[in-house]
Order: C-alpha cells, then sequence, then structure tokens
C-alpha cells in the first residue's frame, strides 16, 4: 500500500482496520542470490538499493533480533556531510543527497529534518582547523560557512559565550545537516525493501558461515537451520569481529561502548545541532521535545550495551558547561550501544580475500548519517563486484597498503577516533 | 564493572584515573620482521567477546602501565597486574 494524505483519509473512514503490517514474516527460503547478514539500517538500505537500484530482488535480510534493536535505533540522529578527507567528503555528501530524497524516495515519513549543524570553537587553532574543514567542503562542493562569536550569538543565544576556559568565539556552520527520526529510517527501509521482494527474516542469528573446499562461501548457519547464497554480505557492526570470524577474517577493528542519553520532553529550546569544541559534546532537539545528546566512548573494549557511570557524569557536565540552562533538565533514559572502531576511524566497504563474501563495518560512531551511501555502495558492491565511485577509499586493505583514511589524524588507537 | 579498578601500587581507584591504551594480548615483533607482520601487530585485532588483556596507564595514580584483565561482555575485572610483571611472567612462560 502506497502512503499518502489520501491512505490516512480512506482508512480513517473506515475505522483504521484497512492498514497492513509494513513488512511480511517470511520464512526463509533455501537459496538466495543475495544474503545480508545484519537487519540494521545499513543491512536494510543496502537490501532495498539491491532490489530498486540494481534489480536484484533474491534477497535474505538476517537480523539476530528484531530489525532495528541495535545501532539504527541508539544513535543520536545526527546527519552531516562535513569531512575533510577525499576518501570521506564525497561518500557522506552522496549520503546527506539520499537523505534529502529519502522520504520521497522510499515513501516513508522519516522526518527528516534539515536544521543545521553547529560547530563550536574556542581558540584560535579551533578556528584553523574548521576553516581547513570548511575549505575542504566547499572544494568538493559541498556548502559551509564560517561564523563569528557575534553570527553565532544571533543563532544560538542561550550558550556560556564567556567562559572562563572555552569562551565561544565562533563555529563552522553546514545549514544542510540536520536529525532524522532513525526508527523510521529502518522501518522505510525494511518496508520498501520487503514491497520489492525481499525477505527480512528476524530473530535469526548466523552461526556459522559455510564454505566448500575451495574456500568460496556458499550459505550460512543460523538458528534456523542452513540457508545458502551467491554472495554474503556482512552488515553487523559492532559484532563484526564475532561473524568475521566464522570465516576466519582477521580484522582492523575493536568494539566499544557509546552511550547517549535523552531528556525530559520539553518546549523547543535547542533549534539546531551544536557540537562543543571544549569536549566532544553534541545535542540536538528531538520532535517530541527530548533533548537528545551525548559524548564520548566509555575508552575500553567492550560489547555491553551500556556504559559507565563516570561517562554518563562527564557528558552531563561537558553538557552544563556549554549550556548552564541544562543543568535543569532532568534526564528521562540513557543507553549504550557497540560500534565497530576502527584502526583509522574509517568505514570499509569491500571484498574480502574469500569469495563471495562482502564486508561493510567499521563504521565507529559515525554510522547514522552513513546508513543510505553505505546501504547505496554495498549494494553496489554486491551486484557489480566493484567499488562505487564515493566508497572506492573505503577498502579493507588500505592500512596494509598505507592509505588510512584518518580524519582525525589520531593513529591506530582505535578509542581515540 | 570497570568503574573501579585496583592497582597492586594504589590501591582501588577509579576508572577516570585511568588511560586506556587497549588489547595486551599481540607481542611486538622484532624491528627485522617482515612488513606482514608489522602490519597485524599494528592494525589488527582479536577483538573477544568475553575475556580480554588490556594496558591500562595509571596516569593520575603511580603512572606505571598496568595489565587489566576483564570481560568484554560483563565489564567483570579479574585482575590487575603491573605491566612489568606481566611482562617478565610472559617470558617466563615462554621458556
Amino acid at each position: 500500500m502506497r502512503y499518502s494524505a489520501l491512505s490516512i483519509l480512506r482508512n480513517a473512514l473506515s475505522g483504521n482496520r484497512g492498514w497492513k503490517p509494513a513488512w511480511r514474516e517470511p520464512d526463509p527460503k533455501p537459496h538466495y542470490d543475495v544474503i545480508i547478514v545484519g537487519g540494521g539500517g545499513h543491512g536494510l538500505a543496502t537490501a532495498y538499493y539491491l532490489a530498486k537500484e540494481y534489480g536484484i530482488t533474491n534477497v535474505a535480510v538476517l537480523e539476530k533480533g528484531y530489525i532495528g534493536s541495535g545501532n539504527v535505533g541508539r544513535n543520536t540522529t545526527i546527519i552531516r556531510s562535513n569531512y575533510i578527507l577525499e576518501g570521506n567528503e564525497p561518500f557522506y555528501e552522496f549520503s546527506l543527497k539520499l537523505w534529502e530524497g529519502l522520504e520521497q524516495d522510499f515513501n516513508f515519513n522519516a522526518m527528516v529534518s534539515q536544521r543545521g549543524i553547529v560547530n563550536l570553537f574556542h581558540d584560535d587553532s579551533g578556528r584553523d582547523h574548521y576553516a581547513r574543514r570548511g575549505n575542504a567542503m566547499m572544494i568538493h562542493g559541498v556548502e559551509a560557512a564560517l561564523l563569528n562569536r557575534e553570527q553565532v550569538k544571533a543563532l544560538v543565544p542561550y550558550l556560556n559565550y564567556d567562559h572562563a576556559r572555552f569562551p565561544i568565539m565562533g563555529a563552522l556552520y553546514q545549514k544542510r545537516a540536520g536529525t532524522v527520526r532513525h526508527d523510521a529510517v529502518a522501518w522505510g527501509y525494511a518496508r520498501g525493501a520487503d514491497s520489492r521482494g525481499v525477505d527480512i527474516i528476524q530473530n535469526c542469528e548466523v552461526t556459522g558461515i559455510r564454505r566448500d573446499a575451495s574456500g568460496r562461501v556458499t550459505g550460512v548457519e543460523t538458528s534456523r537451520g542452513f540457508i545458502g547464497c551467491n554472495k554474503l554480505g556482512l552488515a553487523a557492526a559492532g559484532n563484526t569481529s564475532t561473524v568475521g570470524r566464522m570465516a576466519g577474517l582477521e580484522l582492523p577493528i575493536e568494539s566499544h561502548v557509546l552511550q547517549a542519553f535523552v531528556s525530559e520532553g520539553l518546549k523547543p529550546a535547542v533549534h539546531h545541532v551544536l557540537t562543543y569544541g571544549g569536549g566532544h559534546f553534541y545535542i540536538s532537539q528531538s520532535d517530541k521535545g527530548g533533548l537528545v545528546f551525548g559524548a564520548s566512548l566509555d575508552y575500553f573494549p567492550s560489547y555491553a550495551q551500556r556504559g559507565n557511570l563516570a561517562t554518563v557524569e562527564e557528558t552531563i557536565e561537558e553538557g552544563v558547561s556549554l549550556i548552564p540552562g541544562l543543568s535543569r533538565a532532568r534526564v528521562l533514559r540513557s543507553w549504550g550501544g557497540v560500534m565497530d572502531m576502527s584502526m583509522d576511524g574509517s568505514p570499509i566497504i569491500d571484498r574480502t580475500p574469500i569469495d563471495n563474501l562482502y564486508l561493510n563495518c567499521g563504521w565507529c560512531y559515525g554510522g547514522f548519517k552513513a546508513t543510505p551511501a553505505s546501504g547505496f555502495t554495498f549494494a553496489h558492491l554486491l551486484a557489480k563486484g566493484e567499488s562505487h565511485e564515493v566508497s572506492r577509499f573505503m577498502r579493507l586493505d588500505r592500512f596494509a597498503r598505507g592509505y588510512a583514511i584518518d580524519e582525525a589524524g589520531k593513529g591506530p588507537q582505535p578509542n581515540l577516533h | 564493572m570497570a568503574s573501579l579498578i585496583t592497582c597492586p601500587h594504589c590501591g582501588t581507584r577509579p576508572k577516570e584515573e585511568f588511560a586506556i591504551k587497549g588489547d595486551a594480548s599481540r607481542t611486538r615483533p622484532s624491528p627485522a620482521a617482515s612488513a606482514e607482520e608489522w602490519q597485524k601487530f599494528v592494525y589488527i585485532r582479536d577483538n573477544p567477546k568475553g575475556r580480554n588483556i588490556e594496558y591500562w596507564h595509571h596516569v593520575l595514580g603511580c603512572r606505571r602501565w598496568l595489565v587489566v584483565d576483564r570481560d568484554t561482555l560483563t565489564h567483570e575485572v579479574f585482575a590487575v597486574t603491573d605491566a612489568a610483571e606481566h611482562a617478565l611472567g610472559r617470558a617466563e612462560g615462554a621458556r
């Protein structure tokens, strides 16, 4: 069923008895052309674009829990394309363009809201860095503006401008950045993929990867039995190492926990996405009114979807230091998600040394904004066997070749990216 | 939980006093080792779900490097040893 104002009206008149589930719950078939492991945003987007853009519809998405139970429902919903490096910026800009047309494309209200991102700086070196970043964006044809203190004040008057240690001197501003309702992204892609014939199989955990005598992948063992496939795509970020080990892959990935928080619902107060240059704090306000915010990793390797109180304290201290009024808001919930931290802070979308096995991983804590482009380019790779133009730098062997995409310049230390 | 770490020199201290380097299971290759061996040492991680040994630096305490044996799923800490003792123990084991 196509969703429209008319469909809402028609269903309202018939007592809303005509709505159908947004996707089927099929039993797995014995064999698929493509199996995608992981029914999160990236896995579902991959299936959607495989079916829609590349005409491959004999596809299954296997999810160990329910779709959207992982990081696509655990992030702070920010979208942006303010990167520096050649390997990143065109990719994220492609993603932002897909976000801009997404709701019309998959006929689902994902509440894409381009409210702008304000990256604050507090010293001269911060200004230099953001000037460079803005210039790098403009070289790639992406609009950016460097705001001075007065311009930031006009935009966001409620900050602590005269902080003794981190006075606000200005900001890098990307107007087209914003937020998206993250659950709707999973649901929209799932519905779009399902309506094109993709089987979304929930509560189906992959327990092994079967390979033939020549080493080529022939299918997966799951909690619902063996399922054969021609090509296998892994999109299991957070658990990439665990799934990869089933095929003997050695990966440049370390799993870490990142926490996020939401306050009680408040009247509209924060109209943009703000990031603090004095710490790692970022905040936006959801359409429901909750302030959604977060900061750094807990720093120790972790597979637990919950974090440490010390990080909660630090996050909230940073927030109050930037927005004094935040001390009056009450935190409603906090949660943790497991991140694939890669060795250079950038993702991997590539073939593996094993035939028929393809890899999408290493999203660190920037995976949400990448969802459409990640799905699109991974679908391209699965369909054509070669990298998409914008993801061509995101190769698995780039570390061995000396072509790391180290946006932050931190070196091979995963908890610092 | 990994909120409190019992430093063998300073006693039980909050996590915020430590800087975490990570995986302590790998052995540094010899300077003459192949590029492939070095590449593995620098970039590849086992990343186990479960028991893991890690280097933690007691930056705001004794400034000693420690090896913390903990679980990445439950966050339970099993043992904390001084990194020098850990290395000696490992050298003994290898002999």
